[in-house]
């Protein structure tokens, strides 16, 4: 098994990696909502909601439970 | 849809590679100089690698019916040598004059350190002296803001024709200076270290498509030329037409590259049947 550091090391640049993907992604509807002549923040849906709550579940350092179990009943919900 | 790859490492794919980018419309692919991955020690190394893709990659991607083209550098990794990079560059002129070797690259900056910096002018000072075209690798990762900086402040400080320099690996914190200085730019898609296929759109989207090159960059490491199909398929999935895309990913490196004529390849424009008047 992995150390803490260990767990770091490995998996720093693939988790770079998808969080600027989900970075782009909210840049990519940022410019979506200008093209279209709409106010910032006023695209309101559940799966956008859901992603956002998501990132914020994310954001805790110290969790009240996995993260992950957290997100998947999150995503279920959106 | 044809496509050209503009920054391939041939010599270190199988042949599987060119078969399958054969069959997925590649017909042109340009392979700069890279490291080795290891820091080579004599001239005579990188003379005979020089000749390995200028003389047998060529002879290797045309039974798939593709083309292949190349560059000479002594990559920037390699650069904290000065006195194996002056004796490297010495060679140059002979490379200059093969048939298909398009230019200087990729030079560049890793750390961009002193001697980096003078390995990257003399490269460029090269390249402007015998007409070539030139390709500059930018840093990666954490090095990628303030190495760009520097690569532009070398160039700032010489006399280069901007339209002739492809500065390669920006991404969405570096584009927009080295497309204001006037210079070509590539984005370099990699499975996780570089940018991504729906980065690379979304830059498209938001910068036009002059001046801009779209290559995978494939080489010995974990990377994958087939990137560049995934990007253009995101690009098209967005609603983009098969001309525009055609504009990006064949008709861009036939603009940058055919700056030298031995880059013979046309820009393509799609037409019915009908329009053409057949």
């Amino acid at each position: 098994m992995l150390t803490p550091d260990q767990v770091v090391e490995t998996y720093f640049l693939e988790a770079r990696h998808q969080l600027l993907e989900i970075a782009a992604l909210l840049d990519r509807l940022d410019a979506a909502v200008a093209r279209a002549g709409r106010e910032p923040g006023v695209v309101a849906t559940a799966k956008l909601a859901a992603l956002r709550e998501a990132i914020a579940v994310l954001s805790a350092e110290l969790p009240t439970r996995e993260r992950t179990v957290a997100l998947l009943e999150l995503f279920a919900q959106a | 849809m044809q496509i050209i790859q503009p920054h391939y490492h041939a010599i270190a794919r199988t042949a599987q590679d060119y078969e399958r980018m054969a069959m997925s419309g590649v017909v042109a692919v340009a392979e700069p100089a890279f490291w080795a991955g290891f820091d080579r020690l004599y001239p005579e190394t990188f003379i005979d690698y020089f000749r390995q893709i200028s003389e047998f990659e060529p002879t290797r991607a045309a039974q798939y019916g593709i083309r292949h083209f190349c560059w000479v550098a002594v990559n920037p990794k390699e650069a904290e040598n000065p006195t194996l990079t002056r004796e490297v560059l010495k060679h140059f002129p002979e490379f200059f004059a093969k048939p298909t070797v398009l230019g200087v690259g990729e030079t560049g900056l890793h750390k961009s350190t002193k001697n980096e910096c003078e390995s990257l002018e003399a490269h460029v000072e090269l390249a402007m002296r015998h007409g070539q075209l030139v390709l500059i690798h930018t840093p990666h990762l954490a090095d990628k803001a303030h190495g760009t900086r520097k690569v532009l402040e070398v160039l700032a400080g010489m006399k280069v024709d901007p339209e002739r320099i492809w500065i390669d690996h920006v991404e969405e914190q570096t584009i927009k200076p080295c497309l204001d200085a006037g210079y070509w730019v590539g984005f370099t898609l990699y499975p996780i270290t570089k940018c991504s296929p729906k980065r690379a759109v979304d830059m498209l989207e938001k910068y036009g498509t002059e001046r801009i090159l779209v290559n995978s960059s494939a080489d010995w490491g974990p990377s994958d030329p087939f990137t560049l199909q995934e990007c253009i398929l995101e690009y098209r999935r967005r609603g983009h037409t098969l001309q525009e895309a055609l504009h990006v990913f064949h008709n861009n490196p036939c603009r940058f590259l055919g700056q030298n004529p031995k880059f013979d390849i046309q820009p393509i424009r799609v037409e019915t049947l009908a329009e053409a008047r057949v």
